[in-house]
């Protein structure tokens, strides 16, 4: 074990010098019995220890949490939404204020997606042609096409570490021709994505693993796009509400014929499950709105769950949200001033964002610490163990997708 | 009852500009201190609004007293009850002076719920009526340093009359007589203050009535309450606390509640103002405004850590941008309105402004952002706006204080009036 981890060390230094891109992924270990691998992914602005879990600043912030706060949680890299900055304040004022990094004051690194997926999810009126998405604007109504040039143009722009490809979205629960000619336009766009990148030296582009839920469509599109010499790969069309037996088997597909020596990051992901489970199959980063989102309705996440503090049974509940956390808000607050506080304050939702957020920082440096120490496989036990109160309780996707990669839950 | 620790200490009592001291002996244990003219820190239900304590402990000096009103707090008597060791405690402060007042200075609330035995307080779940036993009861639970005895201030409408505000002197009187008498029957209050209430609305000899009565009282200082910001005009309202300040012992502190604005503040401090509520900050920044105004009076810029001539050439590049600010004296009722101590950073003209909100600014805010990027987050509705403006204008309104101090020590409060008051009144004067 211990001499297979160093002679991978070797390898991927190999690779990573020979590859021009600012990206160096360094396998630190893989697990012996699942997929799952814990590796220092070094960026421009920092090093991020994989499994990473991004937290979303949509608009240039995270949600009240200053950056100096989320730097203290141990953020190493967060995601900033293409399409909001492209609007708003847009890419000439970002390229004035020294790119997203600057305008934001952010010192550690950052991911922005390509813009595609908010236009078809947000914008009712799109429309998506060979050229790129067009829709109406929502604050002017003007009528924009979003090309793979323009979007990598804006983040060019934005400066961010990691750069996505614009991709033809579709829903997950789509079917039929639509799925195969979305699949081979973001071959094609990939193709001008990596054409129009004017910073590859400073900016990576990522590219996404489309074909819907269809085995052969994703096949093809692996083939196709890992022949491309790009520094990282999505996995991306999934966790639109598919049926999760869909979900697993397309991403194990997926990690199966992705290359060793370079990360895959698993787009819109970010329930705990969810987590544990894909880094068994394989993957290495994940984002979600979900943490950051579900702690300004008061929902904390905690190992069995998650506990909603505006109810009323945690008026008189004097513990923090989880006496084993050591985030400032548990630290400082129980549930009871928590529950008082949605009430007076905004601040009451920072505390929650702020445990939430350590909350999948820990849970994911808990995993690459078990991976590291060769003993991923009875974290996996533990943590299935304290978030479900029985075994029956236990999905029948995850007990399905750890089988698949060798891990019986007792 | 026992006889509280806090102590008034006047180093410079100059009649007609002010009183320069301390305020001594504050807290449980006595170890805390507030100096005089000063503020206390504002707080919903013991947060300041937006922050944690993270950031609100990027603020270098932060008032010892956090005030807490029993219009947050009244609903969650209950809790506080099986909570049992206080708000303090309930709240995660460890380290404050807590002072307990009745409602919030920054919101308004439905008047015509006052009878001759109870007030009535506004929370998120509607009113809460309170005679003086249920509010000695929340007392107890709460277990602030320093509260404000139960008062009828519904005088501040225009219109009250003679006879109203007569009743509201008497009711409040007799809530201090009864708040006093359970006070020294307490345990729990032991060692805790008690500020009495001076009211009387816009009638001087009902406010001097009022303040006559009140100190004979064994109470350790004063609230001079209906004289908030919109109730009255401003030269009326600061010859009625030259009135009431007269007729108060000078070695107890009086607080004024509900005035805020700088120069409202110079105002009350020369007619004898120890102490106010630090809402305002918050008001400016609930509007999506930044203080700016400028307080260095300091011939060495160094040593106040602020540069003159870039907060001069801050106001010189408003005033050339014709910036439309409203003038506070016109607006006397509505305090939701900006007034010319501040500018509003939803302005388009910040859009691509990469400067601090003020040059030399040592806040967390100035220090890290700049206007461009709070403009987008006001544009955008982001909730790190309130974080960052709430940081700065508290800092800004507390820096303010302290030049406030040190004009008063330094012989030098005419011209601190000339700087905050001045530079204003020549905005004005280019925009009339």
């Amino acid at each position: 074990m211990a001499a297979e981890n160093s002679s991978s060390i070797n390898m991927s230094a190999q690779k990573a010098i020979s590859a021009v891109s600012p990206l160096t992924l360094r396998i630190i270990a893989e697990c012996p019995v699942t997929k799952a691998r814990a590796c220092d992914l070094i960026l421009p602005h920092c090093a991020v220890s994989t499994p990473v879990f991004m937290p979303v600043g949509t608009q240039g912030t995270m949600k009240g949490i200053t950056v100096d706060q989320l730097e203290g949680l141990g953020c190493q890299i967060c995601l900033g939404n293409t399409y909001h900055l492209g609007m708003r304040p847009g890419p000439d004022l970002i390229d004035k204020a020294n790119g997203l990094h600057g305008f934001m004051n952010w010192k550690r690194n950052l991911l922005t997606d390509s813009g595609g997926f908010q236009m078809v999810s947000l914008v009712e009126l799109s429309e998506v042609t060979e050229e790129g998405v067009k829709f109406k604007s929502p604050y002017d109504g003007k009528e924009i096409l979003l090309t793979p040039e323009k979007s990598i143009g804006i983040q060019n722009s934005l400066g961010s570490d990691i750069m996505m490809q614009l991709d033809d979205v579709v829903s997950s629960t789509v079917t039929g021709p639509r799925v195969e000619e979305a699949m081979h336009r973001s071959i094609r766009w990939l193709d001008r994505c990596i054409a129009a990148n004017k910073k590859p030296d400073k900016q990576n582009l990522f590219a996404i693993i489309q074909g819907g839920l269809n085995s052969e469509l994703r096949k093809t599109c692996l083939d196709e796009m890992t022949k491309r010499d790009v520094p990282g790969f999505a996995i991306g069309g999934l966790s639109g509400g598919e049926e999760k037996d869909d979900f697993w088997r397309m991403v194990t597909l997926s990690t199966d014929h992705l290359p060793r020596e370079k990360p895959r990051y698993l787009m819109g992901v970010g329930y705990a499950v969810d987590l544990v489970v894909c880094v068994a199959l394989g993957c290495d980063m994940f984002d979600c709105v979900f943490p950051t989102r579900t702690a300004r309705f008061g929902s904390a996440l905690v190992p069995w769950g998650a506990i909603q503090l505006r109810s009323k049974q945690y008026a008189k509940d004097f513990q923090p949200i989880d006496p084993d956390c050591d985030c400032p808000t548990c630290k400082r607050h129980s549930r009871a001033y928590l529950h008082a506080l949605f009430k007076s304050d905004t601040a009451a939702m920072h505390h929650v964002t702020i445990h939430n957020i350590a909350y999948q920082l820990t849970l994911m440096l808990s995993v690459r610490r078990s991976i590291v120490e060769g003993r991923f496989p009875e974290f996996i036990q533990t943590f299935m163990k304290q978030m479900f109160p029985s075994r029956d309780q236990y999905p029948s996707w995850a007990v399905d997708a750890l089988a698949s990669v060798n891990i019986t839950l007792e | 009852m026992a006889a509280g620790r806090m102590k008034l200490e006047l180093f410079r009592v100059v009649q007609g500009t002010g009183r320069l001291g301390v305020l001594t002996g504050l807290g449980r244990t006595g170890q805390h201190s507030l100096e005089v003219p000063g503020c206390l820190l504002y707080s919903h239900c013991g947060t300041v609004p937006h922050l944690t304590q993270d950031t609100l402990h990027t603020l270098s000096t932060l008032p010892s007293v956090t005030q807490i009103t029993l219009s947050n707090i009244a609903e969650h008597q209950e809790v506080l009850e099986a909570f049992k060791d206080g708000f303090k405690k309930f709240s995660g402060l460890h380290d404050t002076v807590l002072y307990c007042s009745l409602h919030d200075p920054a919101t308004s609330f439905p008047t015509g719920h006052t009878t001759y035995k109870t007030v009535s307080v506004w929370g998120s779940g509607g009113r809460i009526e309170l005679t003086v036993e249920k509010f000695m009861d929340l007392q107890k639970t709460i277990q602030p340093d320093w509260y404000q005895s139960m008062a009828d201030g519904e005088t501040w409408q225009t219109n009250t009359s003679r006879k109203r505000v007569r009743k509201s002197v008497d009711r409040t009187l007799a809530h201090l007589d009864e708040c006093l008498l359970l006070h020294q029957k307490s345990q729990e209050l032991e060692g805790v203050e008690i500020f009495g209430v001076v009211e009387g609305g816009d009638i001087q000899e009902e406010r001097v009535r009022s303040a006559r009565e009140t100190a004979k009282r064994p109470v350790a200082g004063f609230c001079l309450d209906g004289l908030q910001t919109g109730s009255m005009d401003k030269a009326l309202r600061t010859q009625l606390i030259s009135a009431v300040t007269k007729e108060l012992p000078d070695d107890k502190p009086r607080l004024l509640q509900g005035v805020g604005q700088p120069d409202e503040v110079l105002a009350c401090v020369e007619a004898g103002v120890d102490l106010f509520e630090s809402f305002f900050p918050f008001q400016v920044t609930e509007r999506g405004c930044a203080l700016c105004f400028s307080f260095d009076i300091s011939p060495d810029p160094e040593r106040a850590g602020r540069a003159p001539p870039a907060v001069l050439e801050l106001h010189k590049e408003t005033d050339a941008a014709g910036e439309t600010q409203q003038n506070g004296d016109h607006i006397i009722d509505d305090q939701t309105q900006m007034t010319s101590f501040e500018i509003n950073l939803k302005d388009k003209r910040y859009q691509d402004d990469f400067r601090p909100l003020v040059e030399g600014c040592g806040c967390y805010c100035c220090k890290n952002h700049q206007r461009a990027y709070l403009h987008h987050l006001l544009v955008t509705n982001e909730l790190l706006a309130g974080v960052l403006l709430m940081i700065h204008n508290t800092a800004h309104y507390h820096g303010f204080f302290g030049a406030l101090r040190g004009a008063l020590a330094n012989d030098k409060l005419d011209l601190l009036k000339r700087r905050v008051l001045g530079e204003r009144d020549e905005q004005i004067k280019t925009k009339l």
